[in-house]
């Protein structure tokens, strides 16, 4: 901590007053009004939104006897009166997260490559960068809407979804490496009069593909993450069996689901980050 | 180094032939599962209905353009409830998660069962989308902002304590073993020698975390968990397209203003 100056000396010390010289803290926001006015709407902003929250208390109450009931369920999670919809909700979900992943990553490596500003200008550049705008500012689940309206229920419109949101994902943190790439390796492809994929393949990608093989493996897990909610909105995978197993109230099989959950993102976690780990 | 000989000459390859074969062997595997992934999501798709994807989209977007400027009074309400639950959720995610991470954190935890008490709710925590953690409280509280509001926190804690406690397991020992040295209690040993070292990371996440909030806000009311999704879930199902575009639009607004103000903020601070 810095020695006491000035504006971090009470007033009082200022004074001179004898013995009243105390030391405190720097504020973060040195001026008193704006740090006053900072405190008051944030007060005020809590009050207003708290009270216009509409809380019905007696609901709350009623919700009780089922928490009671969850937790109840939670503990003995019953993996076999829904056995064969669990292991078919899986099934789905892992296929949809591997098979979207991979055609993700396929698809985003040219499309970072168009977003990245030392490859790519003008309109390509635009384009590029409109997509990927897109695709990662709504959420998933909404996006997962749409094509559920386009393609009918089922895995294929979480497929495409999945497809999307790894696309969006994978192409702006990849432009983003790509730019950050050492110019020296690519000149010298190109000093070669090698073309453009050459100078891709042989100055571009040895420089990005241990972060490309990173980001893939992590993005492996959040894909699962989604394919097991995509299925709320009817987009198929384990999120079906969940919201299934809930809107019936059977607690014991959602727990199962639940749990199964937890451990299989689990298990991808720490897989794909021992892998991250050894190549990068 | 491989070398094959070829004509005398010894040409240099990359890789032994075992190698080359362990790695088509892998190609090929890869492949296999790939086109068995496919298969599957195959079978329960019904083709039927994907081949007549491209008039439904033409359908859609006609009927979403233009967007029904008109409805926007309708969706004042929503969306402030839509900001509540982004930002009440964050702040006591926030509460709850600066202890749990001083609790977690190898260097400021109690005892070791305790540490691992508190990494265990921080995964659980993590591991549940926020949509099922809706799902769940809209079960127990009802629908309606206070079960979004639950589900924003309980997943948030575990975003906001991982990365808190990783930021407090970095902590230079220095300015800690200083306060001690002058007989600080251990409140002002936290206070003063780990907290200001930790801030600028704990203002940076939890402003991030709120920041994915205001997206995640937006889907909560899909199960009924209030904000800008019960409307725009009523609006898919009473097919009104052009609604629902003025929702999309609304939503692409706030996400885009909240990623400006979260980007300013974690400027400012770190």
């Amino acid at each position: 901590m810095s020695p006491p100056d000035a504006a971090s000396v009470s007033a009082t010390g200022l004074s001179g007053e004898a013995a009243a010289r105390t030391w405190q803290r720097p504020r973060l926001i040195a001026n008193a009004w704006i740090r006053r006015a900072a405190w008051g709407g944030g007060a005020l902003y809590l009050i207003v939104a708290v009270a216009t929250l509409g809380v019905d208390f007696e609901r709350m109450a009623a919700g009780v006897p089922r928490a009671a009931e969850f937790v109840s369920g939670f503990f003995w999670p019953d993996f076999t009166t829904r056995g064969g919809d669990i292991i078919e909700g899986f099934i789905e979900s892992v296929t949809m997260t591997l098979l979207s992943t991979v055609i993700g990553v396929a698809l985003s490596i040219p499309l970072a490559i168009g977003a990245a500003r030392n490859f790519a200008s003008g309109p390509v550049y635009l384009v590029c960068r409109s997509i990927i705008a897109v695709s990662r500012t709504f959420p998933e689940v909404m996006i997962a809407i749409f094509f559920v309206v386009m393609f009918g229920f089922g895995p294929f419109a979480g497929l495409i979804t999945l497809i999307v949101g790894t696309v969006g994902f994978l192409g702006k943190l990849l432009a983003e490496e790509i730019e950050g790439c050492s110019t020296e390796q690519i000149e010298a492809i190109r000093a070669t009069g090698a073309s453009l994929p050459k100078i891709l393949v042989f100055g571009l990608f040895p420089q990005v593909f241990p972060r490309l093989v990173g980001l893939g493996l992590y993005r492996l897990d959040i894909n699962f993450r989604e394919s097991a909610i995509i299925g709320v909105v009817g987009a198929g995978g384990i999120g079906a069996t969940l919201s299934t197993t809930l809107n019936r109230y059977e607690f014991s099989s959602a727990a199962a689901v639940l749990v199964l959950i937890i451990v299989i993102v689990l298990l991808t976690e720490n897989v794909s980050g021992f892998i991250r780990q050894r190549l990068i | 180094m491989p070398v094959r000989e070829e004509n005398a000459t010894k040409v240099w390859q990359r890789r032994t032939p075992r190698g080359r074969l362990a790695l088509w062997a892998g190609w090929a595997l890869a492949l296999a599962v790939l086109v068995a992934c496919a298969r599957q999501i195959s079978e329960g798709t019904l083709w039927v209905f994907v081949a007549d994807a491209h008039r439904q989209a033409a359908d859609l977007l006609a009927r979403m353009v233009p967007p029904d400027p008109g409805y926007m009074g309708v969706l004042w309400r929503p969306l402030w409830d839509t900001v509540n639950i982004a930002t009440l959720g964050t702040l006591l995610a926030v509460a709850a998660a600066v202890p749990l991470a001083f609790l977690a954190a190898k260097n400021t935890t109690p005892h070791p069962a305790v540490r691992q008490t508190a990494l265990l709710m921080i995964v659980s925590s993590r591991s549940i989308n926020t949509l099922i953690w809706a799902i769940l409280f809209v079960i127990l509280f009802g629908p309606g902002v206070v079960a979004g509001i639950a589900a924003i926190t309980l997943r948030s804690i575990g975003f906001i304590a991982k990365l808190l406690y990783e930021a407090v397991e970095e902590i230079a020992v220095d300015p800690v073993e200083a306060i001690r040295a002058t007989g600080g209690s251990p409140g002002q040993v936290l206070t003063y020698g780990i907290f200001p070292q930790v801030f600028p990371s704990f203002v940076g996440v939890s402003v991030f975390r709120w920041d994915i909030n205001i997206r995640e806000s937006t889907i909560v009311g899909l199960v009924g968990a209030g904000g800008i999704g019960l409307q725009l879930d009523a609006s898919v199902n009473a097919l009104r397209w052009s609604q629902v575009s003025t929702i999309l639009v609304i939503v692409f607004l706030m996400v885009v203003f909240s990623e400006w103000i979260s980007a300013r903020v974690r400027k400012a601070v770190l």
